[in-house]
């Protein structure tokens, strides 16, 4: 749905977003940038932005941040504004690598340099500037994309430099790579793995229940109740499940079907996924135009030739909307598996919640956020490509 | 529609006495117990997990339901009407995030115990309900709001005598949302040292009980199930009311 913009928004030289963030913004820079820890188990002391390294190098950082805040300023110029945000993201990475650098120089071999709440805040706040410029000039989904493509690569720039390899987080990177990229396979595997899975079950059921009311009626709401159950609770039942199938059919333990591990989290996942899956398959056909399906059956098409043809074509944006759910979702949720011997990015998050250590957590939640964000971007520019000429939206 | 409600009060019952008098069941979990172990999980009482579990999930809502919907209110008024794109880029965006993730960044901000897991679920509880309020306060038919307009209504009466009536059902529909995934992150929430029904789970899977994993489950799952249909019910009955059928 578009809301026309009010006459409001155009009038006024500053935009109320722009203030609001800028003020934050402000705030934010009196908060702790870095913290300094004497090794990796005491707490930190914090630093502010300005007093963490000589001048002649913390200036331009914070110049570029509060530059960046300022130029978020008007109401107009969204290309401005978004290159106001990209600047001050380039100045408050400035600072983080010049800031560690500066700060290990005189510290012990064991310290330790963290970012505190001030870059965080600073970090969430000119996202949100970015957010707010691209909403108003609602880019295309090419250029969408681009954009993500440039953002990530940015990212992996940023971290194949070494800049921030000064930081305690990539410090623990280091000392656990590879245990991080079995993980990120492991975490992919199993979002992936369940969603194939999901799709393989849902679209024909799908189709099955969109052309019987009777049994759409049974079977949605048994659908919607199991994505109900919390996610930590269907994985704990799937355990007693799955070994009591093993018990009774030993041929499956043979191929690695056991109570524990992936097979419990690949089934909850799947179970999971079917809702959204089944369920917009369902709406996706629903929602054929009546006249297309009359100009269909007018021109001699099969039942069938009109499900592939007509229904399922017309329904495709619908159907990777629910693709879409699906797989942000299954991202989030295969974090659980962690718990459950499953692997993937949640046995960092579980290990670092058991051993109070922030950057192990860090090391879990960031990547799987990223996923999640990356993969919602990029399904939104697939769902919005998938439309035919003259469909529009359905939000 | 009498077969479900036989099954609605056969469930709310079993999980009653779930809750209130486990020993009861204890032949049917014994089966899935370690030799020897306990079958019941004994070290708080289920019945206390469950109060502290439901208040978390009550108290975050409550909060998240009362600011997500005074925003929704601010951001739909010509005055705030310049938030609302940002807004829905941060509910789109902010939807993405994880729960989990949610609740294991808000432990190093915050330290262990309630306190993390009460603000992450009260974070993450504002979008449902915020998006909804939104789609709720925007799409109100036109020939109302003209028709409230043109009796008289100044623009308090108009917000609470036809908006927010109007928009209420879509609102509770993202109560309702908030509310499941509040429950189940609630969960989560005893590996950060929350005590909710979570800790019978994660004590099961810990001590290889399977017992313990299957009640902590089966607990859990039964209480999101009830309050989904309960909140469903009322959504349904609502819209009925007011002529805006509740979305699914």
């Amino acid at each position: 749905m578009i809301i026309a913009l009010s006459p409001e928004n155009r009038s006024g030289l500053l935009s109320p977003p722009g203030l609001l963030l800028a003020a934050l913004g402000g705030l934010a820079l009196q908060a702790p940038f870095l913290s300094l820890a004497a090794n990796r188990i005491v707490a930190g002391e914090g630093f502010n932005a300005w007093e963490l390294t000589e001048a002649s190098l913390a200036i331009p950082g914070l110049l570029a941040v509060v530059a960046g805040l300022l130029l978020g300023l008007p109401s107009r110029w969204h290309w401005l504004r978004l290159s106001g945000a990209v600047l001050g993201l380039a100045g408050l990475m400035w600072l983080l690598s010049s800031g560690a650098s500066a700060l290990l120089a005189d510290a012990g071999d064991y310290a330790r340099v963290s970012p505190g709440a001030g870059f965080w805040c600073l970090l969430v706040v000119l996202c949100l500037l970015m957010a707010d410029a691209l909403a108003q000039l609602s880019p295309g989904p090419a250029s969408r994309l681009t954009l993500l493509l440039l953002m990530l690569l940015a990212l992996a720039c940023l971290l194949y430099s070494g800049m921030l390899s000064q930081l305690s987080i990539l410090q623990e990177y280091a000392s656990r790579q590879d245990a991080l990229v079995s993980a990120a396979w492991q975490h992919l595997g199993l979002t992936l793995g369940s969603l194939t899975a999901a799709t393989l079950v849902g679209l024909p059921l799908g189709i099955c229940l969109y052309r019987r009311a009777s049994l759409r009626k049974a079977i949605l709401p048994i659908l919607s109740f199991l994505q109900t159950i919390p996610s930590l609770a269907m994985f704990g039942i799937m355990i007693p499940l799955l070994s009591g199938f093993v018990s009774i059919v030993p041929a499956a333990g043979h191929i690695g079907i056991a109570g524990v591990g992936f097979a419990p989290a690949f089934l909850a996942l799947l179970l999971y996924s079917l809702l959204p899956v089944t369920g917009n398959v369902v709406a996706g056909l629903q929602s054929t135009p009546a006249a297309a399906i009359e100009a269909a059956r007018a021109m001699g098409m099969s039942a069938r030739q009109r499900l592939f043809r007509v229904e399922l074509r017309l329904g495709l944006p619908m159907i990777l909307t629910g693709l879409r759910v699906a797989l942000v979702q299954t991202i989030g949720l295969a974090v659980i598996a962690g718990l459950i011997g499953g692997g993937g990015f949640g046995t960092f998050v579980f290990q670092g919640l058991n051993q109070t250590a922030t950057d192990l957590i860090l090391l879990g939640a960031l990547p799987t956020v990223a996923l999640a964000l990356s993969a919602a971007v990029a399904m939104d520019v697939v769902i919005e490509s998938s439309r035919t000429p003259g469909q529009g939206r359905h939000d | 529609m009498r077969v479900a409600a036989v099954l609605r009060s056969t469930l709310a019952i079993v999980l009653l006495v779930l809750v209130m008098k486990p020993h009861w069941f204890a032949w049917a979990f014994a089966p899935f117990a370690p030799e020897g172990g306990p079958v019941i999980y004994e070290r708080a009482t289920l019945w206390s997990l469950a109060v502290s579990h439901l208040a978390l999930v009550v108290l975050a809502s409550a909060a998240a339901t009362l600011v997500a919907v005074t925003m929704a209110i601010l951001v739909t008024r010509p005055a705030g009407r310049a938030f609302l794109p940002l807004s829905r880029t941060i509910t789109n965006m902010g939807q993405t995030f994880p729960p989990v993730a949610v609740l294991a960044l808000a432990v190093p901000a915050l330290g262990f115990g309630a306190g993390p897991t009460l603000v992450a679920l009260f974070l993450y509880g504002l979008l449902p309900i915020f998006e909804n309020a939104i789609t709720g306060l925007t799409t109100l038919p036109s020939a109302t709001m003209e028709a409230a307009r043109g009796i008289g209504m100044s623009r308090w009466q108009r917000l609470l005598r036809v908006e927010l009536p109007l928009a209420f059902p879509i609102i509770l529909t993202g109560i309702r949302l908030s509310v499941v995934i509040a429950l189940g992150t609630a969960t989560i929430g005893s590996t950060v040292a929350a005590s909710t029904l979570g800790e019978v789970i994660i004590a099961g899977l810990l001590t290889n009980n399977t017992a313990f994993v299957l009640q902590g489950g089966l607990l859990v799952g039964l209480f999101a199930v009830l309050i989904y249909d309960s909140l469903l019910q009322l959504e349904q009955y609502l819209g009925r009311q007011t002529g805006r059928p509740a979305a699914g």
